[in-house]
């Protein structure tokens, strides 16, 4: 595992290009994961991967950076580089502080959203000088996003008055009116044709399908929400998952058409849904709730299959739980107090997995349930890209993350950080699960084991927030102001830890 | 209350806890077990107490327990009047404050359907003055033409597709719902083969279980008597033809109702048959077990019964194995003072043990040693025996030799000596296992190898007496016959005789060897040494 150098970021904002997305590059191949897990922690940085890759997976990185040197008039520069060397292909300045980033999906194209100015500009990655603006005047701006054609641009105005969408192949500006304010209002299938949008009119719920080729709705039908929260897509494009606020537990699935396939209630009186998703087959559809549990189901009935419960205590032998624990330091480093230089790296004590003894008992929170948003249920749930395994997170629980076995719908793993887990992301090609807690490390889980890894440098480095590359062999690794790349070629990787014994993470 | 006086103990005065009930004491209990027992006995009762009430004083003694009881008889109905009302009371109060609850709860509910409706309510009256505000919003922000809501661009870009944007039409319109319909319909189609697929699958996996069923059940419709009962013979025949027209493979690709109803029902029937197969199986095996094995073809009476009492042997040796362990133990622990002494008892224990085994042990050799004199003593005598015996042999040829010269014509003198021998050859029947033994005894004398066989038998025969007498009585016995047996033997030996005679002998020798063996190495080795004898015959 090597890491890239530091470099400036604010907001959070740095996304891979999505080119390649749907190529297949590499043969999976298995991860190392497991051989390198009791390599050391990382101690020095050894530079970039600088190997061409073939292809254009990923070829570009898009960053945000804050060049705070030039005092007289700020200007808001957006960088772009190189995924693999990191080195600057384009510079871009805005007119004001970038809020939002979005690659277009073909990779040609950058938008910048200034939600402050009510404006959006978007840059050409093969013409440098060409450039658009869009002002969305007096009437502001909350939300922008690109169409899955990469020709047009949905603004949302401010009190989700309308929702513009502005071509760049033409003149033409359309208006939807009436979208809701919600969690998830807006959804694009994969494959681009159409877009799911909810709506709301006269208290009552709505969902409207467009094409987006000519942007003409479809279908418009009405849902039987109290107050609808979120829709998704299936990823075969032919579902659509509906499902209400937090105060009623209510599933609603309907076909492209506007069919009401089912629906689906687990209980009532009690806060509902907190989180959905969709595995990648279109097979299941995962639903996380208050009740601290994950209910799966399938796509024939539309029945439940499974329940998933999140158990404070996991006493069950054939469930791994790795618990992180701090390598304490040796004595002798010690000094007091503490030399002002070396509260960078030499305080964040280096961690790493031990594989407790049954029973654990995991760290749980006590909800103050006299309060709005609770932390209680399953607040993050994803699948794996090969639909074998789901992770989740118990807001309860908040440092641990489970791993479910998707197959043989069981539990198979539970992680317990040493802090509250941030964000995990699963690998693109590979399940490989990426962990951040806002400290220093970044910790990988795969079927072969799991791997708690320091990011080098000086200073704390806080990862706030990661994301993966498209081909899954590289991480970014975002903190409040910095980010690093993190790169994982396995083969790379392997021939290191069994050559250079030390050297490789 | 006049049983009562009779049967209370006046010194205990247990009446008040009697008529309590609710501490139940001893003697309360002895009052209790008294009245049950004595009520239709209170005379005999009566004599008891008849120290404190006798014949004259029986009225001041029933007036004084009348009085005495009746008080605390009164103050204990008070008391627990008393406590009765504060209980009653206690319990209105816990029921007031139950109904209070409830009242409680349901005014609470209601407050909270209430609440919720009037919240809903607002939520509505908000949300249109919020869509009114936004309508007016709209208006006034979107009609008035706002000249910053603009687009700048250099120049437009192609479309993705490199097609050129189309009007919206009808036609359009029609042409999406037709794209949509498409994507339905692949989507259907995709899932429908998969379902076909699995479902293809699933039916060869019901074919392989059928047939594998058929296959497991058919040996049995062999056995006609078992079957012969029930009807399932003709389900296994319908259920056969099934099979051979359902193996066909194009009728897998047949997914109507009849091949389905087909084959759920034929392995519904095959299942029924597993199922009572195995119901008969279980039956049997249960059966097996609470009648004994009567059944033939499970486990024969004789095996059964062998292995009971095997079984019951080796219960037996267990359960002595258990007794002397336990005397072991409880020696153990009866001599377990402390830790030390015991393991120093262990010892000594051993090594008493040891030393009475060494005993024994030096015993027996003395034993053995004093054996294996009698036996070389006896070897001895043997050899010479054999010795004299050839000696005599000797003489008695050397006698025989004139006399057949005496004799006046050799021929007659030969077939005579055939007949005679002939004759002694069924005479001899009840003599062969002397004769036998006499070959025994020959043995050392003879072949060497033959020997050990023989001490073995000594040493071992020794202990026993019978065995020892009758190797007597045959010496004895052989000594006897020798002389008489000799003649005959020998006469062809030394007379060189014809080969009739000879093999005559020989047939007789391995004969006279079957009954008297009784063990099988005995007889083998009596077998070698009559065809040592033999080839002894013929050397000289």
């Amino acid at each position: 595992m090597n890491f890239s150098e530091v470099f400036k970021l604010s907001s959070l904002l740095c996304k891979f290009s999505p080119d390649g997305k749907y190529l297949s590059p590499q043969e999976p191949t298995q991860s190392c994961l497991g051989r390198i897990r009791d390599a050391p922690a990382p101690q020095d940085f050894r530079g970039f991967h600088q190997e061409p890759v073939s292809g254009p997976v990923g070829r570009h990185q898009c960053v945000l950076s804050v060049l705070s040197s030039q005092a007289s008039c700020v200007q808001y520069r957006l960088v772009v580089r190189d995924a693999n060397t990191l080195q600057i292909l384009q510079l871009y300045t805005c007119l004001d502080q970038i809020q939002h980033l979005e690659w277009s999906a073909d990779s040609l194209f950058i938008l910048c959203a200034l939600y402050k100015r009510g404006l959006v500009q978007v840059w050409s990655l093969e013409q440098p000088e060409w450039h658009c603006k869009i002002d969305e005047g007096s009437a502001g701006l909350v939300a922008s996003s690109w169409s899955p054609d990469g020709r047009h641009i949905l603004n949302t105005t401010e009190f989700h008055l309308r929702i513009t969408v502005w071509s760049l192949c033409t003149k033409s500006v359309s208006y939807i009116k009436y979208p809701k304010a919600c969690q998830q209002g807006i959804t694009f299938t994969r494959d681009g044709r159409y877009l799911a949008l909810a709506e709301r009119r006269d208290c009552r719920d709505y969902v409207s399908i467009f094409v987006c080729s000519d942007w003409q709705l479809l279908r418009h039908f009405d849902t039987d929400t109290q107050d609808l929260a979120g829709i998704e897509w299936a990823p075969n494009g032919c579902v659509l998952a509906v499902w209400d606020s937090c105060l009623e537990y209510k599933v609603l699935l309907y076909s492209l058409d506007g069919r009401l396939l089912s629906a689906f209630c687990a209980y009532e009186w009690s806060l509902g849904i907190k989180s959905v998703a969709w595995s990648p087959s279109s097979q299941f559809l995962a639903i996380g709730s208050y009740d601290g549990k994950v209910r799966i189901l399938n796509h024939v009935t539309w029945k439940m299959i499974t329940e998933f419960e999140h158990p404070a205590t996991v006493n069950n032998p054939k469930i791994v739980v790795y618990k992180e624990a701090e390598k304490s330091p040796p004595l002798g480093h010690l000094a007091f107090p503490p030399p002002r230089a070396a509260t960078g790296p030499l305080t964040s004590s280096e961690s790493k997995y031990e594989i407790a003894s049954m029973p654990v008992s995991l760290q749980t929170l006590k909800p103050a349930t006299d309060r709005a948003n609770p932390r209680i249920g399953v607040g993050a749930l994803a699948f794996s890209p090969d639909n074998y395994f789901l992770a989740t997170r118990n807001d309860s629980v908040p440092n641990a993350v489970w791993i479910w076995d998707i197959r043989k719908l069981r539990l198979l793993a539970v992680l317990e950080q040493l802090c509250t887990v941030r964000a995990f992301q699963w690998g693109p090609q590979q399940p490989r699960l990426a962990i951040c807690t806002g400290g220093s490390k970044v910790y990988l889980w795969s079927p072969a084991g799991c791997v708690s890894v320091q990011v080098p440098g000086e200073g704390d480095f806080q990862v706030l927030s990661l994301c993966w590359h498209p081909s899954g062999d590289s991480l970014a690794l975002l903190s409040k102001d910095h980010f690093c790349l993190c790169f994982l070629e396995m083969e790379k990787g392997v021939r290191m830890a069994f050559g250079q014994r030390g050297d490789c993470t | 209350m006049g049983d009562w006086m009779t049967v209370t103990d006046p010194e205990s005065k247990t009446l008040p806890q009697y008529t309590s009930e609710t501490k139940m004491s001893p003697s309360s209990l002895y009052s209790q077990q008294v009245l049950c027992s004595s009520i239709p006995l209170s005379k005999n009762v009566h004599s008891y107490f008849s120290a404190f009430c006798t014949e004259e004083n029986i009225e001041q003694s029933i007036s004084y327990l009348d009085q005495e009881q009746l008080e605390s008889s009164r103050r204990e109905m008070i008391g627990l009047q008393e406590r009765d009302r504060q209980l009653q009371c206690k319990n209105r109060n816990l029921h007031q404050l139950l109904k209070n609850e409830k009242d409680e709860v349901q005014k609470l509910q209601n407050i909270i359907a209430s609440r919720a409706t009037q919240y809903n309510h607002d939520m509505k009256r908000k949300e249109r003055e919020y869509n009114k505000l936004k309508e007016r919003l709209h208006q006034l922000v979107m009609n008035k033409k706002d000249k910053k809501i603009a687009m700048e661009v250099l120049n437009y870009v192609g479309r993705a597709d490199g097609k050129r944007g189309s009007w919206r039409t009808g036609k359009t319109e029609a042409r999406n719902e037709d794209e949509m319909y498409k994507i339905l319909l692949n989507d259907y189609e995709y899932r429908q083969k998969q379902i076909l697929m699995e479902n293809a699958e699933l039916k060869k996996v019901l074919q392989q279980m059928k047939k594998e069923m058929i296959s497991l059940l058919s040996p049995q419709k062999q056995k006609p008597r078992e079957r012969a009962d029930d009807s399932t013979g003709t389900v296994i025949s319908d259920v056969e033809e099934d099979a051979g027209e359902l193996s066909r493979e194009s009728i897998w690709d047949l997914s109507c109702e009849t091949v389905r109803e087909q084959l759920t029902n034929s392995i519904r029937k095959q299942w029924r048959i597993l199922k009572s197969h195995v119901e008969k199986l279980d039956n049997q095996v249960s059966k097996v077990h609470l009648e004994g094995f009567n059944d033939e073809d499970v486990i024969s009476r004789q095996d059964h019964e062998q292995e009971t009492e095997k079984l019951e042997l080796e219960i037996q040796q267990c359960k002595e194995m258990i007794k002397t362990q336990q005397q072991l133990l409880q020696q153990q622990l009866a001599t377990a003072c402390d830790d030390d002494t015991t393991s120093l008892l262990r010892d000594c224990y051993l090594l008493e043990e040891k030393e009475r085994l060494k005993e024994e042990w030096s015993l027996f050799k003395e034993q053995k040693k004093n054996f294996e004199k009698e036996r070389r003593s006896f070897t001895e005598a043997a050899i010479r025996l054999g010795l004299e015996r050839k000696a005599f042999e000797e003489e008695r040829a050397s006698w025989l030799k004139q006399q057949f010269l005496n004799m006046t014509t050799f021929d007659h003198q030969n077939s005579e000596n055939v007949k005679l021998f002939s004759a002694f050859s069924g005479s001899s029947d009840r003599d062969t296992p002397t004769l036998h033994s006499r070959s025994r005894q020959k043995k050392p004398h003879g072949v060497p190898s033959g020997s050990p066989v023989c001490t073995s038998k000594l040493t071992k025969s020794l202990p026993a007496s019978p065995s020892t007498s009758d190797f007597c009585q045959t010496r004895s016995c052989a000594s006897e016959h020798s002389s008489s047996i000799n003649v005959l033997n020998i006469t062809p030996e030394e007379t060189k005789p014809n080969q009739v005679g000879r093999e005559c002998t020989n047939q007789k020798w391995s004969m006279s060897s079957r009954p008297g063996s009784q063990e099988g190495c005995y007889s083998g080795c009596s077998l070698a040494y009559t065809s040592s004898h033999v080839e002894k015959d013929d050397l000289p």
